[in-house]
């Protein structure tokens, strides 16, 4: 896991690229002036509001990070196609339920993007967090963090847990390294 | 071709809207009828982009990203003071 | 061409906005309702944007991408609602349907 970046003035270098691209996206144009423009506000807002916040994990390897949004994408798509036929089909022979997910990650980060792929994929909605942070005394370490979810239709406990570990748990501790 | 399924659409995201406002009467809870709110913010978004079209200009899109902003704060606010009684600590 | 292009997405996008709402209202419990807007709606806004996209670029000359940010702001705030909305239901106790399995992993908080 790396909390520093390489260079000093650039201190979270995946954000000044969303943000150079946000703002040529918002003018709709890549004339020259935009791109200075665009330049320069990624460079110095990450600079004067890095201090604001914790330090979070970089991204280790962007090559599999980009992969991992490819899968991540193309199981919304068919996760929101049986989402659909679920809702459409008969509400009695749902079979709703929530289950506790054990997490390996550490960091508030991956556990955030974990709880919103978990959200935006098959059939599940992340709920909570246990222990939830709010209830922590001051320097506490937490051992072992759940997570949990409610499930539209719930076939297999075990199978799902094993799934959310293997398919979105696995590569975000790989990209984050933690 | 392209007008009648601009009208086909706007009917569906119109029924959409009803069904919301179904909800948002009926309840039963308070966070039913957030989630009601929520989900009229985002339906009101895909009626401004689709009136943009069919009017053919693009004009129409800051107003709906300004939309979809307010939309997610107003229910991340409203949902905080839910739980916590008070919006900032 | 391009006009097929826009009329499939456009229908997919209202088909799949009207499919989020049509569970917000079927759904017996509050829990269940929550899948219905956050996912089959922000998949149909998604199809209707690209959509959008498509069309002002073969109407206007030039490429057109903005429509895409609203995309990407909907993809990233729409868990997070959702968890919020969640959260508060946990907090108010609402009942879940009868039959709902691992109610007992719920903490107190």
């Amino acid at each position: 896991m790396r909390l520093e970046a390489r260079f000093r003035w650039l201190p979270t270098p995946f954000r000044s690229v969303l943000l150079f691209v946000v703002w040529l996206l918002l003018n709709n144009s890549v004339s020259p002036g935009h791109l200075l423009l665009a330049a320069f506000f990624a460079i110095t807002i990450p600079w004067i509001t890095f201090p604001f916040r914790d330090p979070q994990p970089l991204i280790v390897k962007p090559g599999l990070a980009f992969r991992h949004l490819m899968l991540v994408l193309y199981d919304i798509v068919t996760a929101n196609l049986q989402v659909a036929l679920l809702i459409l089909g008969p509400t009695k022979k749902l079979r709703p339920g929530f289950v506790k997910v054990p997490l390996d990650l550490s960091h508030e980060m991956p556990i955030t993007i974990l709880a919103s792929t978990v959200s935006l994929t098959p059939g599940t909605v992340s709920a909570e967090v246990y222990p939830i942070p709010e209830s922590l005394e001051e320097g506490e370490v937490i051992e072992q963090r759940y997570l949990l979810i409610h499930v539209l239709d719930l076939a297999d406990e075990q199978a799902l847990i094993s799934t959310i570990k293997q398919r979105y748990e696995a590569p975000l501790k790989e990209i984050f390294r933690c | 071709m392209l007008d009648t399924v601009f009208l086909i659409v706007y009917a569906m995201i119109a029924i959409s809207l009803l069904l919301n406002l179904w909800r948002l009467i009926v309840g039963p809870s308070v966070p039913d009828r957030i989630l009601a709110l929520d989900t009229m913010f985002i339906n009101t978004i895909a009626l401004i982009i689709l009136y943009g079209m069919s009017m053919g200009t693009g004009l129409y899109f800051e107003a709906a990203l300004l939309i979809a902003m307010l939309g997610f704060v107003s229910t991340v606010a409203v949902c905080k003071y839910l739980l916590r009684g008070d919006i900032i600590e | 061409m391009s006009e097929w292009i826009v009329s499939i997405l456009l229908l997919i996008g209202g088909c799949f906005i009207l499919i989020g709402s049509i569970g917000l209202v079927k759904m017996p419990d509050f829990f269940m309702r929550l899948h219905g807007p956050t996912k089959a709606t922000t998949l149909g806004m998604a199809s209707l944007l690209i959509a959008a996209m498509v069309y002002f670029s073969y109407t206007n000359e030039g490429v057109s991408v903005k429509e895409i940010l609203i995309s990407i702001f909907l993809l990233i705030t729409a868990p997070i609602s959702g968890y919020m909305l969640i959260k508060s239901a946990i907090h108010h106790k609402l009942r879940a349907k009868d039959g709902t399995k691992g109610l007992d992993n719920i903490e107190e908080d």
